[in-house]
């Protein structure tokens, strides 16, 4: 393994560290927050000596890299953003445990938007800030925005973008890594600074326009307000609603659509599959609540909403779900583990796997009743790899296999059935807010710090779908050979 | 630029690999989805799985904004049509590898046109024009020419007993009354730009650059002058021994090609009635003895397989053939081929991929850059490249030894009204001058790249 070249990626990824927060630390200086500025200040000088020490004590001879290296790299970059990012809850004092400010952090980078905190409102904005932000840079990947940034990346770039990237398979849009990486975040951008604009033009203060923005492009969901969004006027919950969907679909399609491909985006299945899903789970969401809501206006915002929400994984509220009746809430628990279009910053399985396994489920039907039948898997109007469906088939019994030893584990703690399962589901797909002692007008701070542990791991592997990290921090790996 | 490359087979990959370390958006098309996996994990390149004559593959890859359009998969037929298919969705160049002895012979030139083609790429052809070239100087490892043969390249490998040898570079000039340039020197894997205090050992590869009528001067000193091969043994009856039997033939040399497939042998013998076509195995010494490995000027080995030609080869250099070529596709072997003193090595692929660089490298002259040509020399260790020199360039009139150039990076020749002049440090460049340059580890695209 090429140590030296990873030693010396992960040196890069701690100096973005640094130089992302200095941004909380601006705004916590034009708040006059002095206290919550010397705590960053003091942990972007802890990430600029540990990151230069990594940088120039390793002398990568080559910087070639495969996909081994690509997962230690990736595995190893989350874990030490988390751990970076979490010290200055800590040392401001505002999140006194370590382990709470941990699970706070992971859960902003992995975009899952559960907290630990009871009492929101009396968060500094500095620290407010910081934790949207994470949301905003953990939605497209902390390793893509390092790569479109800096300039020495290693050869076969792809094999980091591929552990990064959610999806079954990623695609370059254009021929370089470091072109594809920048013009994701071109668009990235863009659509986050409209998003900004429109929820200030609709009377929301500047700062809770850019914090709820970040919460939503991430597809993240903190918020800044005891009761999430339900306290904003009704446009500001349809822009934000529009918004969730719009950055939980594939971002190749705002791409093509930039280079007048207009055909290739209406014939996309998978934006459809997406669109039918929203429609349908609306609706039938919209008839069940009715009777609470009364006016017909009020209940389609209220569904429209929470749908969108959960699969986008985003995790805002506007009403207390957990009211809901037991129908209304099935189907938001089937939708976290929906999740949003492939290449998207939303989690969960991804539409576009479920496509594909739903066809795969089709074929051998089929060949049950004509063994010799040949048949080919199809997708965008493209034959699906075999390759690529047994790595769909066998993600799923990962993904399942995980919910099952998680779910396991979490059922230690002396709280209900409901509250577990949506916990380890709301966790694992990064939605942030589960059902019952965890539902959205709660927070996960009653649970043990083995279980917080337990659910930040959790939400690291739904955010990098698995694989890298287990394979990534399998020693095995790391051995020379 | 934009290139799409279409066939990842041998020749696409090695296309491929020199494109993008030259900075170029490549896309590639395959319509194996297991090679377009390899591909993305091998190059930084966008890989698309279908046809090359597939609209909607080509319109994934963006054809519109194309500037060249490359089409190499194993069929001649495919790779036309699909540039074809290119051309008129929008790719401004298109070139297609044609190999097939009846179009490449007979009416190319009508096809070119009519399919609006920029260039057609004969891979086989092009490996037996360089191995023509050698054979013309036997001496040489390697030579290129410039410039209408005001300008040549030539490498060179030190024998043991090499006059050259222990001397220093600085000394050469007065030691042989020839104009001269030693302008690379490869040991060992390592390319040195020499100064003048180098000391040259025996094992390495020099390369030479003068007019060519100085460089027959100084071999004639070196006692290097051999003459042209005239008896020539070619194992193996591929494309590449046809197209190099028929201009060996042509200019009157007796070839003797031996293969072991006797449908191949009788066809090569239909082609070349005058050719001595030998049906045998090869690797069987006993045959080559037979058939007159001791008598022959050159001994080159054709055949298919790498390993083969390369200890066929290794034999008859230890049988004292003066000349021995050898054909080598994969690129890890060759330099283990050098370690065993098989020092003219050609490889079809590396001609290809040389050749599109230039081509490139060409067709980016419209938007900046002034290279006119662009050989690699030394094993693809260093890059030699002509140059321009417009009137707005900076450092017209300073004597080169009072201009500060980057490391690793030469001034060989220069050529003024039509006459060549080796530099010495007193020597300066002038509006109108074409200027070659040596260099390694640089990419070039302008004269004045070359100042630090």
């Amino acid at each position: 393994m090429n140590r030296q070249m990873v030693i010396n990626t992960l040196g890069h990824i701690t100096l973005a560290a640094g130089a992302l927060m200095t941004l909380p630390t601006l705004v916590s200086l034009i708040c006059g927050e002095y206290r919550v500025m010397w705590s960053f200040l003091i942990v972007i000088a802890i990430a600029l000596a540990l990151g230069l020490l990594m940088k120039f004590v390793t002398k990568p001879t080559s910087k070639i890299i495969y996909a081994r290296e690509g997962f230690v790299i990736v595995s190893f970059s989350w874990i030490m953003m988390s751990l970076i990012g979490a010290l200055p809850f800590t040392i401001s004092g505002e999140i006194p445990s370590y382990i709470d400010a941990l699970f706070e952090t992971v859960s902003g980078f992995t975009t899952t938007g559960a907290s630990i905190l009871t009492d929101v409102e009396s968060m500094s904005y500095g620290l407010l800030f910081w934790r949207s932000f994470s949301h905003w840079i953990g939605g497209m990947g902390v390793l893509v925005f390092v790569m479109a940034l800096i300039p020495n990346i290693p050869d076969r770039a792809i094999h980091i973008m591929r552990a990064e990237m959610p999806g079954p398979e990623v695609d370059k849009i254009l021929p370089r890594a470091r072109d594809t990486a920048k013009i994701l975040y071109i668009i990235y951008i863009a659509l986050t600074v409209i998003e900004i604009v429109l929820l200030k033009l609709g009377g929301m203060p500047l700062f809770d326009s850019v914090v709820h923005t970040f919460g939503t492009a991430g597809t993240g969901g903190f918020g800044i307000k005891a009761d999430s969004i339900a306290s904003y006027n009704p446009y500001l919950q349809w822009v934000i609603t529009i918004f969730m969907l719009i950055f939980a679909l594939n971002f190749n399609l705002y791409f093509l659509l930039i280079i007048g491909r207009i055909r290739s985006v209406i014939r996309s299945s998978e934006l459809w599959c997406f669109v039918i899903i929203v429609l349908a789970s609306v609706g039938i969401v919209s008839l069940n609540v009715f009777h609470i809501y009364g006016s017909f206006s009020e209940t389609l915002r209220a569904s429209a909403f929470q749908v969108a929400s959960i699969i986008s994984t985003t995790g805002f509220a506007t009403t207390n779900f957990d009211l809901w009746p037991g129908l209304s809430k099935a189907i938001l628990l089937f939708l976290m583990i929906v999740g949003g279009c492939a290449g998207s910053t939303a989690g969960g399985l991804k539409v576009s796997r479920i496509i594909i396994l739903m066809k795969a489920v089709f074929r051998e039907l089929k060949k049950a009743l004509h063994p010799r039948s040949v048949r080919v898997v199809k997708m965008e109007g493209k034959k699906v790899d075999e390759q690529v469906l047994s790595g769909v088939t066998s993600y799923f019994t990962v993904y399942v296999l995980c919910i099952i030893v998680i779910f396991i584990l979490l059922s230690i703690e002396p709280v209900s059935v409901e509250t577990n399962l949506s916990a380890t589901l709301a966790c694992f797909n990064n939605i942030g807010p589960g059902l019952d002692a965890v539902g959205p007008t709660l927070s996960y701070a009653e649970y043990s710090p083995f279980s917080k542990l337990l659910l930040s791991a959790a939400m690291l592997l739904g955010r990098l779908e698995i694989l890298p990290l287990i394979l990534g921090l399998n020693p095995l790996l790391w051995k020379k050979r | 630029m934009k290139i799409i490359v279409v066939g990842c087979g041998k020749i696409g990959r090695a296309v491929i690999e020199s494109l993008v370390r030259e900075g170029h958006d490549v896309v590639a098309v395959d319509n194996h989805a297991e090679t377009i996996e390899e591909i993305t994990n091998l190059y930084d390149v966008m890989a698309v799985c279908g046809s090359g004559t597939d609209c909607d593959t080509l319109q994934d890859a963006d054809i519109q904004k194309t500037d060249i359009f490359l089409a190499c998969t194993g069929s001649d037929e495919l790779n036309m049509l699909s540039c074809f298919i290119a051309r008129n969705l929008g790719a401004k160049n298109t070139i297609a590898r044609i190999r097939d002895r009846a179009y490449n012979e007979k009416n190319l030139g009508s096809l070119q046109q009519q399919l609006e083609l920029s260039m057609s790429i004969n891979p086989e052809r092009l490996a037996a024009y360089d191995i023509y070239n050698v054979l013309k100087l036997p001496t040489a490892a390697h030579i290129e020419t410039f410039s209408t043969k005001k300008f040549e390249i030539i490498e060179l490998v030190l024998k043991e007993d090499s006059p050259l040898a222990g001397t220093r570079v600085m000394d050469l000039r007065k030691k042989y009354p020839a104009n001269f340039l030693i302008c690379a020197v490869l040991r060992q894997d390592e390319i040195y730009i020499p100064g003048g205090a180098f000391i040259l050992k025996s094992g390495d590869r020099i390369a030479v650059t003068a007019a060519p009528n100085e460089i027959i001067k100084l071999l004639r000193h070196l006692k290097l002058t051999k003459k042209q091969a005239k008896n020539v043994m070619i194992l193996g009856a591929s494309r590449t021994a046809y197209y190099l039997a028929k201009m060996l033939l042509a200019t009157g040399s007796s070839v003797t090609i031996i293969d072991k497939d006797p449908e191949v042998c009788k066809t090569m013998c239909e082609a070349l009635p005058s050719a001595n076509v030998i049906l045998g195995d090869g690797a069987q010494q006993e045959l080559l003895h037979e058939e007159g490995l001791n008598t022959v000027d050159a001994f080159i080995s054709l055949t298919g397989m790498d390993e083969e030609n390369i200890l066929i080869s290794y034999y008859a250099s230890t049988q004292e053939v003066p000349k021995v070529v050898t054909k080598v596709n994969r690129d890890e072997f060759i330099s283990l081929a050098n370690r065993l003193g098989l020092d003219t090595i050609i490889s079809p692929r590396r001609a290809i991929s040389d050749l599109m660089l230039r081509y490139a490298r060409a067709t980016q002259n419209t938007v900046g850059s002034n290279v006119e040509t662009l050989y690699k020399i030394m094993e693809e260790h260093a890059e030699a490249l002509k140059f321009h020199v417009s009137s707005d360039f900076k450092y017209t009139d300073i004597p080169l030894k009072n201009m500060h150039f980057k490391k690793n990076i030469l001034i060989a020749g220069i050529l003024r009204n039509r006459k060549t002049i080796v530099p010495t440090g007193d020597d300066v460049i002038l509006p109108g001058d074409k200027v070659f340059i040596v260099s390694a580890g640089h990419r070039l695209l302008d004269l004045e790249d070359i100042i630090d």
